[in-house]
């Protein structure tokens, strides 16, 4: 049986709340420009957007110079030694990739954070899931954040691989084309690192885009154009770096 | 045709809901979704049961009142708002999953009505063209640009239905934000406040609770009236310079 | 009908008893050329000092263009408003749905459009049962509602040089329609939510959403609040105010099935009329002849289509009673064309009242089409023949995108089926020139108020009535009103605050507590059933005293066998719609009343008993040249007549043949 009970409560007084005027609020305190980026959740993005856009770049020069392997090991020493004369006269040897270094820590250390502390916001805007679920967006969208911490690990497992040479017990110091070939040459140095090249790869195809999306450069002209691109990165940077590790594996890098 | 539909029972929005199954039969396929709810609630009052509480209001798709997701998909399978979606678009047998947009910032109010004011609130903070009543010039004093206008008005159609933020697995309104922050910009008459509109219009979203954008396109592949997608990449833009 | 003695002998008073009671007229409208009222009115008007308008509280009821644009304005000018509409968001107000255009006398088109014409269309246009000092005030005022929109952002259409474009609209041969694709409604209505929205931040308005108005508070004669429910929690709660506007829009919804939101109402008019404001001309509805028929008993609402779908498409039914083949299978010879053959002038161009009553006439004789007989087809086939299907699509693509998402039939290929539905009330409650209803305090806008458009509102007029009212005509007036009156503080605890509260909790308890086995929409629908029958398209007094015979039956039965499960501290629709239910009743009795004792035709109402010789409306001005104000009494109303003098456009009987 259905129990009538509308409520009846207080009323409310007549006073006006006190008014506000209708103008924009005055120009008050603001927080620096830089701090207002970064804490907005756009702000942010951007961020990320140009810190990934910085290690993209960094990638396609690492892979275009990695295919130096297939000359033999004196080209790629002798590019591995190049690098260290970058700016010279002007930088002293070495200092090039000294600078370079903070600048891709920046960016990693960046993109990283601010995709942790985004994505605990995401996460915390859709508490909870449908019954049924139904994603319709692309696997490489789906896959950006497990693909990110992927990268992340790999950065590491790749700097102690092949930089510090900790993880690369056949290594030996000043001889990156032997040491390639001799990490490659472990099944799980292979795999590894090809797995994080397929993520690589998925996470350009979606990241590059989404930057353009991002830094706003998107328009509906530039649409198709601009995946386009992402894909074709995506497939030349996954691509450019297997060759590497596949033609080792296959025995033809010795 | 005769369907069972699994709807999301809550009473209120502190007290925990649950998928309930319903048989209904003797639908036909010329009735809207609602008006096969609407069937449903008449026999649930019959039988001295709670209807199903959804918002509704208009029935032509235009006031963003209606809004559910049916089987995983934000006003179900046809690009249209829900009040719009004709049940010839089932199948005799089905089972239908109805449930309410989710997002953090849409707390349930009951069953399929959640709360949206948060995207109010957003207006508020800067989707307007400050005009007061009286003020304005004679119309014709400034010509706007046929493509600026046809811009504007491609984004001005946002209906406020809120089926973005609930198709976007991070619970984001960068869509509607987009929407009202491109058609006010791209006017000369909204170019005064161009900076400040953005800048408040962001902040109100992120203090509102809603996610991040991670363009997943989500959202405008739920969105009724086609909001584009690169809409989104006009807001960044528009915030960046701003 | 004779009154003089109604109230002789012993039987009951019945509710068709009415009384004539002492004339109304509207003393506001100053005296003097007419083109100057408006500008001498807001002259004499009072100003509030601008620092004492924050001590103001005006409460607005609604959100939709009438509501939201005087909500923003007020603001604007420094009054702290409190707001109210049902729905969750103030931009969802009906207004939304309007799709054609809005009129205004701007004249960019050069086509000898003028502030005049616009005034003599509008009277001429509503069949001379219009105030003529109203009118000419709302032509005057439509130029500077575009102007306020622009500068909002309205995306109105524009031509590639980057001006304005126009259409002409409603069978008036100037082009003065301004619009935003098919949206128009929505994008004006938006501009007056960010305004509104931009003083909600400001902390000047006040919103309650999802909150409907049950009541009025009445103390000494005037107005000085409302009682809201708050839809989510069910609390029942008493807000004050200064005045009060009601913006709450048409109450076509009495008829279930009608064009309006399914949410829209009559409840807010209806209360301030049995707290004393006069209603008027409740008869006086329109019916658009274009829009989807229905489909079967499911169907909750009508979906409207664009009336510029007659400028292309000719309407026609089978000759043959019961003809069942599919259209295409109906030779030419056997097709008629009958709007073409009745009104060779006009064609299927004819005014919206005259389509529509012609296409009831062929239901009637059940040459019909389509599920239960009641469409007529629309037929494009020649327009395609004639222009190709490129331009067709255009012009009407997303029209006929709309008709087949709904009817699942393919409007290039398979005739349209059209069928008229209610879609706007001309009627609602009396104002003056002030717009200020018979309760001091108490002010009406935009349709909820019955003062622009007479018996019949021309095209594209509603969208412009409304912001008039709101942006330009209200605010002054209200000014006035607040100047000159002294409002002492009403106290917390003053007893008929208790009083109202009381009665509308326990209409609540009681509709609760009958537990019966109907629902609330299965009374709908038979009302609305029985005023479509019997005060809709057509009217003659057999059908009017049957309803008015009827209503009260139902009305009975409501009270035992309604069913409404849960409680009234809870978020229940169902409660809200056997509340609304209830002043349906009420109202639909005074409408038919209305409708009966107008013995005329004019405009939207259509005696069958009064029409010339070849079946057309004939007003008639010597015994109907008035508007009708009723007043509520709890038994058989009041009736006081507002003369209409025309001084500037001189009735004439309208002919299309
Ligand atoms: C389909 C359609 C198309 C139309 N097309 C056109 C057109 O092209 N051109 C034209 O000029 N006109 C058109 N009209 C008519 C026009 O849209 C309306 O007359 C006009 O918009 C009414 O505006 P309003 O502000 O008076 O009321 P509405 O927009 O109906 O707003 C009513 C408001 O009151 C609130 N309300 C009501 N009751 C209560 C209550 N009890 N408590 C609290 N709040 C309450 C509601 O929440 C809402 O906010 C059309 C109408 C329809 C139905
Ligand atoms: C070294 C290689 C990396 C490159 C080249 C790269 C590149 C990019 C780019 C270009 C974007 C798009 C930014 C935008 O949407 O605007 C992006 C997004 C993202 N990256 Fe990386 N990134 C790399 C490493 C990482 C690492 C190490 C992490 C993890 C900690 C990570 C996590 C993410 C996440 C979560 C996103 C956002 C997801 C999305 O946009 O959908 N990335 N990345
Ligand atoms: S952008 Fe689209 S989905 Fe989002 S609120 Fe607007 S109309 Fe709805
Ligand atoms: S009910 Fe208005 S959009 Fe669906």
């Amino acid at each position: 049986m259905p129990m009538a009970s509308a409520t009846r409560t207080n009323r409310v007084n007549r006073n006006p709340a006190p008014g506000r005027t209708p103008e924009t609020p005055g120009p008050g305190r603001r927080p620096s420009k830089a701090a207002a980026l970064w804490r907005s959740s756009v702000g942010k993005k951007a961020v990320m957007a140009v810190s990934g856009l910085v290690m993209l770049a960094y990638l396609v020069a690492h892979m275009l110079g990695n295919l130096k392997v297939f000359f033999g090991p004196d080209d790629l020493n002798g590019y591995a030694h190049w690098l260290r004369t970058i700016g010279e006269p002007v930088l002293h040897h070495g200092w090039f990739l000294w600078l370079a270094r903070p600048v891709l820590l920046a960016a990693v250390v960046a993109h990283g954070v601010a995709a942790y502390q985004l994505s605990r916001r995401d996460l915390k805007a859709r508490p909870q899931q449908y019954a049924h679920r139904r994603r319709q967006s692309t696997y490489a969208t789906r896959t950006m954040r497990w693909g990110g911490v992927i990268l992340g690990l790999f950065i590491v497992w790749h700097i102690l691989d092949l930089t510090t040479l900790t993880v690369n017990p056949l290594a030996e110091e000043g001889h990156p084309y032997q040491n390639i070939v001799a990490s490659f040459s472990t099944w799980y140095g292979g795999g590894i690192y090809c797995l994080a090249m397929l993520a690589l790869g998925l996470h350009v195809r979606h990241g590059f885009w989404s930057a353009a999306q991002t830094l706003g450069v998107n328009n509906p002209r530039r649409d198709r154009a601009l995946k386009l691109a992402a894909n074709g990165l995506a497939l030349l940077l996954t691509a450019g770096f297997l060759s590497v590790p596949v033609a080792v594996m296959a025995g033809l890098v010795r | 045709m005769n369907l069972t539909l699994r709807i999301w029972r809550q009473q209120g929005p502190d007290t925990p809901g649950e998928m309930t199954v319903y048989q209904v039969s003797g639908i036909s396929e010329d009735m809207s979704f609602l008006e096969m709810l609407d069937t449903l609630n008449e026999e649930l009052i019959l039988r001295g049961e709670r209807p199903v509480a959804f918002d509704h209001d208009c029935r032509e798709g235009i006031c963003g009142a209606c809004g559910m997701v049916i089987n995983g998909q934000a006003h179900g399978p046809e690009r249209t708002t829900t009040c719009q979606l004709h049940m010839r678009h089932f199948n005799d047998g089905d089972t239908i999953d109805v449930e309410p947009w989710r997002a953090g910032a849409f707390p349930v109010v009951r069953d399929l009505v959640v709360d949206r004011s948060a995207l109010d609130r957003i207006i508020g903070s800067g989707g307007y063209i400050t005009a007061p009543t009286g003020s304005a010039p004679e119309a014709h004093a400034t010509a706007v640009p046929k493509e600026a206008a046809d811009l504007a008005f491609e984004h001005a159609e946002c209906i406020g239905c809120g089926a973005c933020v609930a198709a976007c697995p991070n619970g984001s309104a960068m869509l509607f934000t987009a929407a009202k922050v491109v058609h006010l910009n791209v006017l000369p008459q909204g170019a005064p406040e161009r900076a400040s509109r953005v800048r408040n219009m962001v902040g109100a979203m992120d203090a509102e609770g809603f996610g991040g954008c991670t363009n997943t396109g989500e959202c405008a592949t739920a969105c009724p009236k086609g909001i584009p997608l690169t809409g989104i990449a006009r807001l960044n833009r528009e915030f960046l310079r701003s | 009908m004779n009154h003089d003695d109604a109230n002789a002998g012993e039987a009951p008073m019945s509710y068709l008893d009415y009384t004539v009671g002492a004339p109304v007229a509207d003393t506001r409208a100053p005296a003097g050329p007419i083109e100057q009222r408006w500008d001498q009115r807001r002259f004499e008007a009072k100003l509030v000092n601008p620092a004492n308008r924050r001590k103001h509280t005006v409460i607005v009821v609604g959100t939709g263009l009438a509501g939201g644009a005087a909500g923003a304005t007020l603001a604007e000018q420094g009054y702290h408003v409190v707001q109210f509409c049902f729905q969750d968001s103030p931009r969802r107000a009906h207004s939304i749905a309007a799709q054609g255009g809005i009129n205004a006398a701007k004249n960019y088109r050069n086509d000898g459009d003028s502030i005049r014409r616009l005034f003599y269309d509008t009277v001429k246009g509503g069949d001379f049962r219009a105030r003529e000092s109203n009118v000419h005030r709302l032509a005057q005022v439509s130029v500077e509602i575009i102007d306020q929109c622009v500068a909002q952002g309205v995306p109105f259409a524009r031509e590639y040089g980057g001006l304005l474009d126009t259409r002409s609209f409603g069978g008036v041969q100037v082009s003065r329609t301004f619009y935003a694709r098919g949206q128009t409604g929505q994008q004006l209505l938006l501009g007056a939510y960010q305004a509104l929205s931009r003083q909600i931040a400001a902390g000047n308005v006040e919103l309650h959403a999802r909150t409907e108005m049950l009541d009025l508070i009445v103390i000494d004669g005037r107005a000085r609040g409302i009682v809201a429910r708050n839809l989510v929690t069910g609390e029942i709660r008493t807000h004050l105010a200064d005045a009060v506007v009601l913006a709450t829009g048409g109450y076509g919804n009495v008829f279930y099935l009608s064009t309006n939101a399914k949410n829209s109402n009559a409840t807010a008019i209806w209360r301030a009329h049995r707290r004393g404001a006069y209603f008027a001309n409740p008869c006086f509805t329109q019916i658009h002849p274009t829009c989807i028929p229905r489909s079967g008993d499911h169907q909750s609402k009508l979906t409207l289509m664009s009336e510029s779908l007659r400028n292309d498409g000719r309407i026609w039914v089978p000759k043959a009673k019961g003809d069942t083949r599919p259209p295409g299978q109906i030779p030419e010879d056997e097709r008629d064309y009958y709007l073409e053959r009745i009104y060779p002038a006009f064609g299927n161009l004819v005014p919206r009242d005259i389509a529509s009553r012609a296409a009831k006439v062929v239901c009637d004789e059940g040459r019909g089409v389509g599920p239960g007989g009641q469409g007529v087809y629309l037929d494009f086939a020649d327009a395609i023949a004639r222009l190709g299907r490129d331009a067709v699509e255009a012009k009407y693509g997303n029209l006929f995108e709309m008709y087949e998402r709904i009817t699942a039939e393919d409007p290039y290929r398979v005739p349209m089926r059209i069928y008229p539905a209610i879609h706007y009330t001309m009627g609602g409650l009396w104002v003056d020139y002030d717009l200020q209803t018979t309760i001091p305090g108490l002010f009406a806008i935009g349709e909820a108020n019955f003062s622009d458009h007479g018996a019949n509102r021309l095209g594209a007029s509603a969208l412009m009535q409304g912001l008039a009212d709101g942006y330009f005509v209200l605010p002054p007036t209200l000014n006035d009103y607040l100047g000159r009156t002294p409002l002492p503080p009403v106290p917390d605890d003053h007893p008929q605050l208790a009083e109202v509260e009381a009665e509308v909790t326990d209409r609540l308890h009681l509709i609760l507590a009958v537990d019966g086995d109907r629902t609330p929409d299965s009374f709908h629908r038979e009302l609305g059933e029985l005023l479509w029958d019997n005060c809709g398209m057509a009217r003659d007094e057999a059908g009017l005293r049957r309803a008015l015979a009827r209503i009260p039956a139902l009305r009975e039965e409501f009270w035992r066998r309604i069913k409404v499960p849960g409680t009234g501290a809870e978020f229940n629709q169902a409660l809200e719609k056997a509340n609304r239910l209830v002043d349906y009743f009420e109202l639909a009795e005074l409408m038919c009343l209305d409708a009966l004792h107008r013995g005329e035709s004019c405009g939207g109402h259509f005696r069958t008993e009064s029409a010339t010789p070849d079946g057309e409306a004939a007003r008639r001005d010597e015994e109907f040249s008035y508007a009708a104000a009723w007043e509520y009494t709890g038994d058989a109303p009041v009736l006081h007549k507002e003369e209409l003098v025309f001084e500037h456009v001189h009735p004439t009987q309208r002919s299309y043949a």
